[in-house]
């Protein structure tokens, strides 16, 4: 089998599984992760755009993310829970953030990668001190917490059955959590289809040469400072609507959320484990990841448990020793998956 | 004598106190192709720079049909059908045959910006992409990345990347460069093809004497980053000046 052909049903399974997981899972933990997951594709994957196509290091993904989940967070609260300033607050976020695009784009993409990674990093640290410092605005450290539009409300009876009470399907009720839920899959879907397309287009190309052979690119007729900038400006807006999604979702933003480097950091090594320039490795990437995050602990605990018979295991396995193991766990996958897992299933297919 | 379309004026570039090309003044014709000839470090290849744009000149100027392409960057040149391959192989090393054509082509139709057309639609640029896939005899290999191709058929490549660009100004430096000698001919062949379209302005640099006598319309010499002869392909190679500059080199000359 090609291997491009299995690095898509991985990632298309993947995506089943979020369509149907209130189902599938019915916790709200898990529903957690599920719209967790489909928010990070989605940025790891405009992210691909930059580091894995066009061969752009950026620091300052989060930043877009940030804004886009600051402009819903700010009109949210500033304003009321209506679609009206839900819509002013997503055209805010993304239109600061093209903006900022472009003028970081234009000043520094000619520059050599290193200084321009360094100005990324120095506007993305700008962002951050920004939102905790204006905190009449920003909400500072605490963040905001806001309400959303009434049909996203637990509370909403989305469905009722004949009595008037809350529809339930397969168990599952049909309130404002399922409407969320869904607003989050579809748009999510949507963002990454879109970018599917935009790497198969034309353009996918260019990037792609701009990586590959930078001067020739130039010197067959494209002019590389504009491309780069576009593509910039693209990935800065798909990481603000992912933002702005979640924003939606949590009904709460703050500077842990969106604009940490810690998260930045995230995206890098989803990254790095899904594949750099397939973009179906976002999928795996983002998804192994933020599984990890969230049950890697649960699994220690079991294994500590199960292990607490034998001498020095369960100290090993201790929850508390988490990061440990997930460190172990991204040098082996970066071991044996060195072209990161979608990019090396490619590989080797083809080299069969 | 038909117009020129290329022509430079006192072009001149200095690297701190070094005269790498010293105000050279020359045009070039549609349907004629000039050999630059020279020894190695005459300015040859810091010449063809300033034309197609990787260096910009301290000094003159570069038109082309009357547009003054001096300041422009290479791409912009590029645009104006300024096409030019290297002399070290420099193509796009993980992207496939098809796809490096395909750059070339979608760079000159303007089809680079479309962002959300997939290309497996878009059927008449591939077409136009196979169809200089075909003229460098490539078919079989469209699906392999450049990287993995031999280096004579890579040079057949950067051959069909620069006819892609569909270009007035062929311009070609050394690009039987380190190719066997049975690959060779396909080079000079597609190099003669695009010659007798007689619309095209061809440059070439070349060191090998037989693909001079089998293409050269008209001889440049170069030396020191001058422009010391310039004429008819015989007359030039058999005046005394050239003979001279060449001294230690007459072997290769002969």
């Amino acid at each position: 089998m090609n291997g491009k052909i299995t690095v898509k049903i991985i990632a298309l399974s993947i995506w089943g599984l979020l369509l149907f997981s209130p189902f599938l899972f019915q916790d709200v933990r898990q529903i957690e992760v599920a719209a967790r997951i489909a928010v990070f594709i989605v940025l790891v994957a405009s992210y691909d755009l930059l580091i894995g196509y066009t061969g752009i290091v950026s620091f300052a993904h989060t930043m877009f993310f940030g804004f886009g989940a600051y402009g819903v967070a700010i009109a949210m609260k500033q304003g009321d829970s209506t679609w009206g300033y839900w819509m002013v607050g997503v055209l805010a976020g993304v239109l600061v953030s093209a903006i900022v695009a472009v003028l970081i784009g234009l000043l520094s993409l000619r520059v050599k990668a290193i200084f321009f990674a360094m100005i990324t990093l120095a506007a993305a640290s700008v962002a951050l001190v920004l939102a905790s410092q204006l905190s009449s605005f920003t909400g500072g450290e605490d963040g905001i917490t806001y309400s959303v539009q009434s049909i996203f409300k637990p509370a909403t009876k989305l469905l009722t059955d004949d009595e008037g009470k809350v529809l339930r399907i397969m168990d599952v009720r049909m309130n404002g959590k399922i409407a969320a839920y869904y607003f989050v899959f579809i748009s999510c879907a949507v963002l990454f289809w879109a970018m599917l397309r935009i790497v198969a287009s034309p353009l996918g190309t260019v990037l792609q040469a701009i990586r590959e052979n930078e001067a020739r690119a130039e010197g067959i007729g494209y002019r590389v400072v504009a491309y780069r900038t576009a593509v910039f400006v693209i990935a800065a807006t798909a990481a603000a609507l992912a933002g702005a999604v979640y924003a939606t979702w949590l009904k709460y933003t703050g500077p842990d959320t969106t604009l940490s480097f810690a998260i930045m950091i995230d995206i890098l090594l989803m990254v790095v484990i899904g594949g750099m320039g397939t973009m179906w490795g976002a999928v795996i990437g983002a998804t192994l990841m933020v599984m990890a995050q969230y049950y890697l602990r649960d699994l220690m605990e079991v294994a500590a448990n199960a292990t607490e018979a034998l001498p020095l295991l369960p100290d090993l396995l201790s929850p508390d020793r988490w990061l440990l193991w997930l460190g172990i766990i991204f040098i082996l996958l970066v071991y044996f998956f060195p072209a990161g897992i979608a990019g090396t299933i490619i590989q080797r297919r083809a080299v069969k | 004598m038909t117009q020129a379309s290329l022509s430079t004026r006192d072009l001149t570039i200095r690297f701190g106190g070094h005269t790498a090309v010293n105000a050279v003044t020359c045009d070039f014709r549609p349907g004629e192709l000039t050999v630059i000839v020279g020894p190695n470090g005459a300015g040859k290849t810091t010449y063809f720079n300033m034309i197609s744009g990787q260096l910009t000149p301290s000094e003159g100027t570069v038109t082309k049909d009357g547009i003054d392409l001096t300041r422009m960057p290479a791409s912009t040149r590029a645009r104006h059908g300024v096409g030019r391959a290297f002399q070290l192989t420099n193509l796009f090393p993980r992207l496939s045959v098809i796809e490096n054509i395909r750059l070339a082509v979608q760079a000159q139709s303007g089809d680079g910006r479309r962002f959300f057309s997939p290309v497996s639609k878009l059927t008449e640029l591939t077409s136009r992409a196979e169809r200089y896939l075909a003229a460098a005899k490539l078919e079989n290999k469209a699906d392999l990345p450049a990287a993995a191709l031999p280096h004579g058929d890579q040079r057949k490549l950067e051959v069909a990347l620069l006819m892609a660009m569909e270009p007035d100004i062929y311009m070609f430096d050394e690009p039987t460069a380190g190719m066997s000698l049975d690959h060779t001919p396909d080079v000079l062949d597609l190099i003669a093809e695009i010659k007798h379209d007689h619309t095209k302005t061809v440059l070439l640099v070349e060191h090998k004497m037989d693909v001079v006598r089998a293409l050269a319309d008209r001889i440049i010499v170069l030396h020191n980053g001058e422009l010391i002869a310039d004429g008819d392909p015989t007359e030039v190679m058999s005046s005394q000046v050239v003979r001279d500059v060449y001294l230690g080199n007459a072997g290769e000359m002969a």
